[in-house]
């Protein structure tokens, strides 16, 4: 019997390291997993009991804070997020809901400088000393007087506004209006509560329209077939091209803007009436694949690099059935897409991308949300330092684009965004076609810089569904963005 | 020195681990050290040297490591109770004052082990009625799906923590009795020798007693833990490896053909084959439990958060824990909750622990003189072992999660009781062995 007893006991030294075995394997071998889970929310949980770091705006305006809460019976204390300007900053800020263990915006992005994860040396021995945990605060290159010219611009208008500062790649404002109220997702840890509110919501108010929504960019895009065409070589702005109304490309005839036909027009003179049937020519001869190289350098085609999280930044380009496609792929109407119709969709980030290259001597500076992070006593513990993203064009054609746009500010379609003040103002009008043409409700675009000789602002706007020309509904728009931004020494 | 001053010397390490864990404890949660975790540290020790004192009184010659390994395992759990909530604790130190009493009463009461093979049959039948009376309306109760528990007024009552003791006396008395006839056996069939119809039958009966188990307590875990215990005594009582295999087929089969048909049973396999699954997550008796238990461990990591670190719950404005983290952690999960605040290293600890006891256990059975001794001691053993496999199994996802204590750490009087009588019987089986005669 002895030794049927000690078989046993080996049988359950085995089952036993099974157990060992199986312990290990959730602990040190497949913990990565597990401890990134959805399902999983202890790390959101736990870090509901440091005070998260405030988020702000340029101006120290409180955009996030963290409020303690002391729960009654426990006596437990912990903190929940607070969001003093509402709706406005929504979009890009995000929320932190620490019940139910969600992020989004700068919020997410930025989550381990927030919630104190991410700390430099010093900063820690302190820490140790002081026995006092507390995340770092997040300054943004958002101007508040900016963003609420942006918002009040729109007026209840579904659409969005970006500002950039061309030199530096700061974003001076970022609008989306629906939006959501953070303090009302949250709803104080009230999972019911909570629900209910976004159910309210419609209209992809969750999302940021900013950087998240394509847009057919309409005639804003000729911007980026000029370039294409004056970096070709091919072309300078008095090359003389065929704008006559009605030609025919890909079988059906583009007509003009009010069926006008100039005939011969140089470039500047294209983009400034924005003749179609001009740069239905430019677009086919230049060929798909210059323009798809003009379009990545610009940034197309790859998900700008701007500091959100990824899954709330949109790559823009030509989409077909959801998909990316290249300007010579076969699916593309070369003509209409030079216009900036058939199947493009582009964030008005990205249109916002394309004019502050053009501000900036074709230099495309990366975009960043993010000037500086410091720590509770105020140390720095990180400045975002201005980085180049992309040579988007020559600074030869960026000169003349420059020039050009002015054009359409002081005598084209854009005369509405111009500031009266003497400070001139470059930019380009777009309306978007929705496909009814006859019911007159388009998405109306402008995109622009101002001042020209030295541009210190570049903005592109966009107001949805609406009656009217960009040059009527968004321009003016853009007219108090960019003046509000010189106001708050953008650019200094 | 003697094995009595080996087991006295030994208890102190565990009282002052206990002391140790409930000053971390206070530590983490008030910043200073409240006489309390001394307080909870000597009570402790009080206890274990009554404990001590008893057997040095009733069996001299016992064992010496037996006790203190199990009071290591005791304080462990009492410092994680205190951790989830004082008064698990607080109750807990009282279910150890009644525990060790039981213990006291059978080391006194229960001279001669023989006389338990005497009443074999009363006491079959009275386990038997134990595991069945949960089933009937009135006094029985089904928690999460399975039927374990009798309530009487405000008490519930863990039936098949007893009937586990009961169970593996009837079954050591009745395999001394057949083990001859078993292993010399009668006909051969398909090359193999097997014993009379006669003989074999009771042994059917048992199969039969454990799919009804599963049937009605619709609880695998027990069904597991009885029928592992028998074909593990019976390998031992015949020293033939076929007839646990055999069994382990039958069981198979059985648990297939009858677990397949049982919903509670069928939901908890469904859970352990898929237990990230969303919906399945947030179904009531879906997965969460399982996978919380593989979050937990996975925040625990190799050395752990820390005593009192780990997060299994998070109070709301009202105090009231709105999301449960780790839920049962003070019985079912606790081996969870242990990994996350004391790491892989903590857990291997304690499954050591449990190793040594068991180690123990089959070496009081390989020291007994006498066949009945010999089998009784194997199978508390084994029974006991099945119980830490079968509840650490569950929640490390290597077999479906059911809801069986973790002897001598989870919360609960039944299990705390169970066990310690559980431990007196191997104590004296112990003396027993090592008297010197």
């Amino acid at each position: 019997m002895n030794s049927s007893i000690r078989n046993l006991f080996v049988l359950f030294v085995v089952l036993f390291g099974v157990l060992v075995a199986f312990t290990s394997r959730w602990t040190v071998f497949e913990d990565k997993g597990l401890r990134t889970d959805a399902l999983n929310n202890r790390d959101v949980i736990r870090a509901s009991r440091v005070p998260r770091g405030k988020i702000l705006a340029a101006d120290g305006t409180v955009l996030a804070r963290s409020k303690s809460v002391k729960s009654r019976d426990t006596g437990n204390r912990y903190y929940q997020r607070v969001y003093p300007q509402g709706s406005l900053y929504a979009a890009t800020v995000g929320f932190s809901d620490q019940t139910l263990g969600q992020q989004a915006g700068l919020e997410r992005s930025q989550n381990d400088f927030l919630s104190g994860k991410a700390v430099k040396l010093a900063t820690a021995v302190n820490k140790l000393i002081q026995g006092d945990q507390r995340g770092d605060d997040v300054r943004t290159t958002l101007e508040p007087s900016v963003m609420k010219a942006a918002v009040q611009g729109l007026n209840g208008r579904a659409g969005s506004v970006v500002a950039l500062e061309p030199k530096t790649g700061k974003v001076l404002a970022m609008v989306t209006v629906p939006s959501y109220d953070p303090d009302d997702l949250i709803a104080g840890g009230d999972a019911a509560k909570s629900e209910a509110y976004r159910k309210t919501l419609k209209n992809g108010a969750l999302l940021s329209r900013a950087t998240q929504f394509p847009y057919v960019p309409g005639s804003t895009f000729k911007v980026v077939t000029t370039a294409a065409a004056l970096d070709s070589g091919k072309y300078t702005p008095d090359t003389l091209v065929n704008g006559a109304n009605n030609q025919t490309f890909s079988s059906v005839p583009l007509g003009n803007f009010g069926g006008e036909d100039p005939g011969m027009v140089t470039v500047r003179q294209a983009l400034v009436q924005s003749v179609n049937g001009a740069f239905g020519n430019i677009a086919v001869d230049l060929g798909g694949r210059a323009l798809q190289t003009a379009m990545e350098k610009f940034g197309f085609d790859s998900r700008p690099p701007l500091d959100l999280p990824e899954d709330q930044v949109r790559r823009s380009g030509i989409l077909r059935k959801d998909k990316l496609i290249k300007a010579y792929s076969k699916y593309v109407d070369l003509a209409r897409t030079g216009i900036g119709q058939d199947k493009l969709g582009v964030t008005p980030l990205q249109m916002a991308m394309v004019v502050s290259a053009v501000a900036n001597d074709g230099k495309l500076m990366k975009p960043h949300l993010v000037d500086r992070v410091t720590d509770a006593d105020g140390r720095v513990q990180e400045q975002v330092e201005p980085e180049t993203y992309k040579q988007a064009m020559k600074a030869s054609t960026a000169a003349s684009l420059r020039s050009m746009m002015a054009n359409v500010v002081d005598e084209g379609t854009g005369a509405q965004a111009n500031l009266g003040t003497g400070v001139k103002v470059g930019g380009k009008t777009g309306t978007a076609e929705l496909g009814n043409v006859t019911a007159g409700i388009n998405n109306l675009w402008f995109i622009g810089f101002a001042p020209v000789e030295d541009p210190k602002v570049a903005v592109a706007v966009i107001v949805e569904k609406s009656a009217g020309q960009g040059g009527q509904v968004a321009a003016p728009i853009a007219k108090t963005v960019i003046q509000s931004a010189l106001d708050a020494g953008a650019g200094r | 020195m003697s094995a009595r001053n080996r087991e006295a010397l030994a208890l102190l390490p565990s009282a002052l681990l206990v002391t140790a864990g409930f000053a971390a404890i206070f530590l983490k949660r008030d910043a200073f050290l409240s006489d309390a975790s001394l307080t909870y540290g000597g009570v402790f020790l009080a206890l274990c040297l009554v404990g001590h004192l008893v057997v040095r009184f009733t069996a001299p010659n016992a064992d010496p490591y037996l006790f203190p390994l199990v009071a290591v395992l005791a304080c462990f759990g009492l410092v994680e109770l205190y951790r989830i909530d004082e008064s698990f604790a607080r109750l807990q130190a009282q279910w150890f004052v009644v525990g060790l009493g039981l213990f006291a009463v059978t080391m006194v009461m229960l001279k001669d082990l023989h006389l338990l093979e005497r009443y074999r049959y009363t006491i079959a039948f009275g386990s038997i009625l134990l595991l069945i009376l949960p089933r009937l309306p009135g006094i029985g109760g089904a928690s999460n799906g399975a039927y374990l528990s009798i309530n009487v007024g405000p008490l519930s009552f863990q039936a098949a923590e007893f009937a586990k003791i009961g169970i593996v006396i009837f079954l050591a008395s009745y395999l001394r009795d057949t083990r001859q006839v078993l292993i010399h056996g009668g006909r051969r069939f398909l090359g193999m020798s097997f014993p009379p119809l006669r003989h074999f039958g009771p042994l059917l009966a048992i199969w039969g007693v454990a799919m009804m188990l599963l049937i009605f307590i619709r609880d695998l875990g027990s069904s597991v833990m009885f029928f592992g215990a028998f074909l593990a005594l019976l390998y031992v009582a015949t020293g033939k490896k076929r007839f646990p295999v055999i069994g382990l087929g039958a069981f198979a089969l059985g648990a297939y053909v009858v677990g397949g048909r049982v919903g509670h049973v069928q939901d908890r396999v469904e859970a352990w084959r898929h237990p990230f699954d969303p919906e399945l997550f947030q179904q009531t008796g879906g997965s969460a439990q399982l996978a919380q238990s593989l979050f937990a461990q996975a925040d625990g990591g190799l050395f752990g958060r820390g005593f009192g670190q780990a997060e299994i719950g998070l109070t709301d404005q009202n105090g009231v824990i709105g999301t449960t983290l780790l839920p049962a952690a003070k019985n079912d999960l606790i081996y969870s909750l242990i990994t996350n605040e004391t790491g892989l290293l903590g857990a291997t600890a304690i499954l050591l622990a449990y190793l040594l006891i068991i180690n123990r256990g089959f070496r009081v059975a390989t020291l007994a003189r006498d066949p009945f001794s010999k089998l009784l001691a194997t199978g508390l053993t084994s029974v006991f072992a099945l119980q830490v496999f079968v509840i650490v199994g569950g929640v490390t996802k290597v077999i479906p999660l059911t809801g069986v204590t973790l002897p001598f750490i989870s919360y609960g009087g039944s299990s705390i009781m169970a066990n310690f009588v559980l431990l007196a019987l191997l104590m004296r089986l112990s003396e027993d062995a090592r008297r010197p005669t």
